[in-house]
């Protein structure tokens, strides 16, 4: 399972990176492993507001279609639309390929460091 | 090879009669401009076709079919004589209704007994199937709600364990969907559930027993927790086949209900169908009810209930799958009806208990009619899958169980053998579960290309959803 130390993790599988105010959101390694292969992602519209641990987003594999949880409240400033036509990039890189990016954050839910969030994955796993 | 490609320009077939009426044409701006692609065959190549379609597909009647949580039991043939009889075939919708009685006379006595057997007290039939009849059971859940002037009822509460249809229901009606977590039983986790109730809330849909197979023993329980809070509780029915005439839903405290018809009471179901997802509820939410309900103690009538929501489908849904319900229920009769119950039960317990010798169950304890398994531990031990036995038990003549659901279970597999399969062929399935087993641990390659002996193996899932080919490219 690859971690990234420049990112904030949710129990969810969320990661999120924050750089002046604006927070990139999107799915660990570990969350896409267990998905397996995506073939069709659903994201929200610049614009519209996330509220947090409330679903913004859903991710579809060949097994099922799962909601994606926004670990902070605020407004989409950036959607990553190249992801609609190539959900495989989650699959493939799943640090890079962020789902949305949000501004004017008024709330954030308790993160985990990456260590905490490898212990709370190998937890989950006992 | 599709029909279209079989087509050839000038053949046919004498299958219609010649018209004896005046040809009239739409008007020019109603035509449309391309034309219509329609298949040219002889009649003979047009059996041919789907014979051939037939031997490639698999249902009840070329072997065992356990997929769960769809209760593919055997469809009687008795059922399928009633719905032939002339006198429900050569009906049309618009004729009078003192030429159709014996028909609204099939409408009302199913509308009784599935009452009867539901403990609701009026039923429509429109409703084309089950995800189709949760629709409408949210429909009726708002309209009387809003009858009330109270508009502040904007969330539903689903089970996390809930069939996927029940969230998307909710959602199509407009409804906000709150998940409620299962607890470690794999029931609903009472606390989580006071936590979600409040003056908000419009309903609670359930399945009992639920999507794990087991009987939520809190059911008045949460009913009353839903109720409280001024909701309404719906019932999926499409567990239902494990407690017909033995537990009724309205008893349970369940306001609104949708039954399939297609799976619990033996019409046919997949690929043939179609299917019937009648909806019935208690008598104060009747006022919202679509039309034609049947009414009437001599001459019978269709009515438009007070309030009606209006239509959801034409006319009065899928009604020769009405008659075949109704002959099956006369077939089975009040004493018929729990006991197909109760073997659907004991198979599913009897399949089980073979089963867990090899593969671990969700929840280890006595199962309703169907049970799930988990195949994560075999996962990590073998790297065989859930999809993989899946697709192993292909080869051994058997249609998969459901794979991957409920989601709050890992590499999940939901094995509902229904009532009406003998002892032999339960015996069978556990050896071929047994075998492949062995498989995943002697020779795990082997299960990874399987399955080999079908019409098409081991297909590419993720290209063909990445990649749809969704239809067919006409030359012109």
């Amino acid at each position: 399972m690859e971690l990234r130390e420049d990112r904030k993790y949710t129990k969810s599988h969320e990661w999120v990176r924050e750089e002046n105010g604006v927070f990139e959101i999107g799915l660990t390694d570990y969350a896409q492993s267990e998905l397996g292969d995506l073939v069709f992602v659903n994201l929200p519209q610049e614009g519209d507001p996330v509220t947090v641990e409330e679903a913004f987003a859903d991710v579809e594999s060949v097994k099922a279609v799962s909601d994606v949880y926004s670990p902070v409240s605020g407004t989409v400033s950036e959607v990553n639309e190249e992801l609609l036509d190539a959900p495989e990039k989650i699959n493939e890189s799943p640090y890079d390929a962020w789902l949305v990016r949000v501004t004017e954050v008024t709330e954030q839910e308790d993160l985990m460091t990456a260590e905490e969030y490898q212990a709370f994955v190998e937890s989950n796993q006992e | 090879m599709l029909i279209f490609e079989k087509s050839r320009a000038g053949r046919g077939c004498q299958i219609l009669p010649p018209c004896d009426v005046p040809e009239v044409l739409p008007a020019q701006e109603d035509r449309r401009e391309l034309r219509l692609h329609l298949p040219e065959l002889s009649e003979g190549d047009l059996s041919r076709h789907y014979t051939e379609l037939a031997k490639k597909s698999h249902g009840v009647n070329d072997g065992f079919y356990p997929l769960g949580s769809c209760t593919m039991k055997y469809n009687p043939k008795i059922d399928e004589e009633a719905a032939a009889l002339p006198g429900f075939t050569e009906i049309h919708p618009l004729q009078p209704e003192h030429t159709v009685q014996g028909c609204l006379e099939v409408l009302k006595t199913a509308e009784q007994l599935l009452c009867e057997i539901t403990g609701m007290d009026h039923m429509t039939f429109q409703p084309a199937a089950g995800a189709h009849g949760e629709f409408t059971g949210l429909l009726l859940i708002k309209a009387y709600h809003e009858s009330r002037g109270d508009k502040k009822r904007t969330r539903i509460l689903v089970p996390d364990s809930a069939h996927g249809t029940n969230p998307a229901s909710a959602a199509m009606a407009g409804y906000q969907v709150v998940s409620i977590p299962s607890g470690p039983d794999g029931c609903v986790d009472l606390e989580k559930l006071r936590e979600a109730a409040g003056d908000d809330v419009a309903g609670l849909m359930l399945t009992n027993p639920n999507t794990v197979g087991l009987f939520d023993k809190n059911i008045l329980e949460i009913t009353e927790i839903v109720h409280q809070c001024g909701g309404l509780c719906y019932y999926d029915g499409a567990n239902l086949n494990a407690v017909m005439g033995l537990v009724r839903p309205g008893d349970m405290g369940f306001d609104v209900v949708h039954l399939n018809l297609h799976k619990t009471f033996a019409t046919p179901h997949g690929g043939g169908g179609p299917g019937s997802g009648p909806v019935g509820c208690k008598a104060q939410l009747a006022p919202f009810l679509p039309s034609m309900l049947v009414e009437g103690e001599e001459t019978l009538s269709f009515r438009k209930p007070e309030h009606s929501m209006g239509e959801v489908k034409s006319f009065y849904g899928n009604f020769l799958v009405v008659v075949k319900a109704l002959a099956y229920i006369w077939t089975l009769g009040r004493e018929g009806i729990p006991e197909a119950s109760q073997n659907a039960v004991l198979n599913a317990n009897y399949l089980m208990a073979q089963l867990k010798q090899w593969y671990p169950m969700a929840y280890d304890t006595i199962c309703m009619h169907e049970f799930v398994m988990t195949l994560s531990q075999l996962k990590k031990e073998t790297g065989i899958s859930a999809m993989d036995i899946a697709k192993g038990l292909l080869d051994w003549g058997i249609h998969p169980p459901t794979m991957y659901f409920p989601l709050i279970v890992e590499e999940a597999l939901m094995v509902e053998p229904t009532e009406t399969e003998s002892r032999e062929t339960l015996d069978q399935a556990a050896e071929a579960f047994h075998q492949l087993y062995e498989a995943a641990h002697s020779q795990p390659e082997s299960l990874h290309a399987a399955p080999v002996t079908t019409p098409v193996t081991r297909l590419d899932e993720v290209a063909a959803a990445r990649h749809p080919h969704l239809r067919h490219q006409f030359a012109e």
